[in-house]
């Protein structure tokens, strides 16, 4: 089994996991990190994808580490209004979950 | 397609620039100065759409842009379209009627800074210029950030006054847009693992019918569903909806749902032309069906105006994804796949001015009575005339009654069904019809009874923000009378689907 394939079996394992989560856990901040436990396996991907793409002398291929970069702003911005908003509901309603409304 | 950026390609630059920089200024100056920018933003934005559209027409092509010279699949493309084009411009008209309502609800003078209405003017033209961004980027991973972008600036929109079961709505608006985003970025990599590039052009001549894109094409389109409140993805559609300011409603309702379904089409037009998968299709168009029903129905029993027209919303999202399986038909470039198409998207941009009539119209509505429980609004027909009669324009978009532009594109979805022997889908479309007819009758029925006692309005609304909204409703029923030129610009740029019907 050669490098990639470890890791990208990595990186299903982990957005298989993630998606575990955020089926069976109902409460918000689970489903935050569930996101990011996802997020993580699919920037590993990005990585795999490098790796195979290598060429011309590079140890990979450039773009996708750009774009890992950017994805993982994205991430970042995405989890901070995630608890944001989680925190704010908190504040106003004293429970951190979406169960009793309506 | 030319290979070089064409000769417009900076009025793409400035359709993003434009409103980011609007959004950059709000933020330095603060509060007070925030709808001033906008309000200086929204003709200039206006302008910026015009051109393209006109740039467009005149030469007949798309419009193209190198970000940084730089030719893909290095560097970013953005690409205008008769679509894009088409889309430009009515996002830009809706945002300068909702930023004109919006004067009257989010006004600043001269107090100290507020929450709500700094909040509301900065991310008006955030939302403007990420679905710009939308609307011309020419590269998948653009269009991620672009989504991404959009979905930040709409949800606080969503919680605007504060209030737990807004924020509790805000949420999980933003939890379903995650996972949308999410399987997105996993398909976008896959597009990237197997092909090498992410730029639509160049994607749509590399794809072929392997077991890698179709897990790819199915990730993106089921991450786009779920942004786009698809049935059964739309559970976070109607308290986000209903719970947001009036002026905030109408750009969730009218235009941010719009921008994963553009995308949708983007996928399944642009880049597997040549790969059509009827079995698919129909999937997607059981889905769009099952919406239309159960969005109507449910409609149909809401106590709450701005519940009704949310639940409206889900089922005319539903109408969007009938033209999937109208328009990809095997025999692709059939003059009544095109009539499809052009269906679809006339749906989407009439849907987009009626809605957001309508919501606005509820707005004034509850600000004129203090509520919006559909049964007590006797009377309002004599208090508030002009926005009644627009709230029912907006439904006879709805309804697709002639002349409206919901008239013309839902009789293009059904004379496509009849035409291609796919009759069960121009069912679903009567039963739709007669289903609109039904909820807006209900509130009509209400709002033009004679009340028991005279109603009294708790604040005198000025006659001007009426008018917007009532311009807005008459953009949806323009559509329907001059159709067939904005229908010709449609079709510029589309890579397969000939334009025998129109020419």
């Amino acid at each position: 089994m050669s490098g990639s394939t470890a890791y990208g079996l990595c990186s299903a394992a982990l957005v298989g996991l993630g998606l575990f989560g955020l089926i069976v856990h109902p409460e918000p901040l689970r489903k935050t990190l569930a996101f990011n436990v996802i997020g993580g396996g699919v920037f590993l991907l990005f990585g795999v994808v490098a790796r195979r793409g290598a060429a011309a002398g590079f140890g990979g291929d450039p773009v996708p580490q750009a774009l890992v970069i950017t994805g993982l702003v994205v991430a970042f911005a995405a989890t901070a209004l995630t608890v944001g908003l989680l925190l704010r509901l908190f504040q106003e309603a004293g429970r951190a979950n979406l169960r009793s409304d309506e | 397609m030319p290979n070089s950026a064409t000769a417009g390609g900076f009025l793409l630059v400035l359709a993003i620039v434009l409103p980011v920089t609007g959004v950059l200024l709000s933020l330095v100056l603060g509060g007070r100065h925030a709808e001033r920018v906008v309000l200086i933003l929204m003709p200039a934005g206006l302008a910026v759409a015009l051109a393209i559209a006109i740039e467009v027409w005149r030469s007949h092509n798309v419009l193209q842009y190198f970000v940084g010279n730089w030719d893909p699949p290095l560097g970013v493309a953005f690409r205008a379209d008769g679509l894009s084009a088409a889309m430009l411009v009515a996002t830009a008209l809706l945002v300068c009627g909702i930023g004109l309502f919006a004067r009257g609800q989010f006004t600043s003078p001269g107090q100290a800074e507020r929450r709500a209405p700094l909040v509301f003017w900065t991310l008006l033209p955030a939302v403007w210029g990420a679905l710009n961004a939308v609307f011309i980027g020419g590269d998948l991973f653009n269009l991620y950030v672009a989504l991404e972008l959009l979905t930040f600036a709409a949800v606080p929109l969503v919680s605007l006054d504060g209030r737990a079961e807004t924020i509790a709505a805000a949420l999980r608006y933003l939890l379903f847009a995650l996972f949308g985003s999410i399987l997105y970025l996993l398909a976008a990599v896959l597009f990237y693992g197997a092909y090498g590039t992410l730029d639509i052009v160049l994607l749509s001549g590399r794809i072929r019918a392997e077991p890698v894109a179709w897990a790819a094409i199915s990730l993106m389109t089921a991450g786009l569903l779920a942004k786009a409140a698809l049935y059964p993805f739309h559970l976070w559609l109607p308290p986000a909806h209903a719970g947001a300011p009036a002026p905030a409603s109408a750009i969730l309702s009218g235009l941010v749902v719009k921008a994963p379904f553009f995308l949708v089409i983007r996928l399944w037009f642009d880049i597997m032309p040549r790969m059509p998968e009827p079995a698919a299709a129909q999937v997607l168009g059981i889905l769009g069906g099952a919406a239309i029903l159960f969005g109507s129905i449910v409609a149909l029993r809401q106590a709450r105006l701005k519940l009704l027209i949310a639940y409206s919303t889900v089922a005319q999202i539903g109408y969007l994804f009938l033209m999937l399986p109208l328009a990809l038909t095997p025999e692709i470039g059939h003059p009544w796949s095109t009539f499809a198409w052009t269906g679809g998207i006339l749906q989407a941009i009439s849907h987009a001015f009626a809605k957001a009539a309508m919501f606005m119209a509820a707005g004034l509505i509850a600000e004129g009575i203090g509520h919006d429980r559909i049964t007590d609004l006797a009377g309002i027909g004599r208090a508030l005339p002009m926005t009644v009669f627009a709230f029912a324009l907006g439904g006879v978009s709805l309804m697709g009654l002639p002349p409206s532009g919901g008239f013309i594109a839902k009789a293009m979805l059904l004379t496509a069904a009849v035409a291609e022997g796919q009759w069960w889908w121009a069912v679903i479309v009567l039963i739709g019809g007669l289903l609109a007819g039904g909820y807006v009758f209900l509130v009509l029925a209400r709002a033009l009874a004679d009340p028991i006692e005279p109603l009294r309005l708790l604040t005198t609304i000025p006659p001007s923000r009426q008018a917007v909204v009532l311009v807005l409703a008459l953009c949806a029923v323009v559509l329907g009378i001059v159709p067939l030129r904005p229908s010709e610009l449609l079709q510029i740029g589309r890579p397969d689907i000939a334009v025998a019907g129109f020419r």
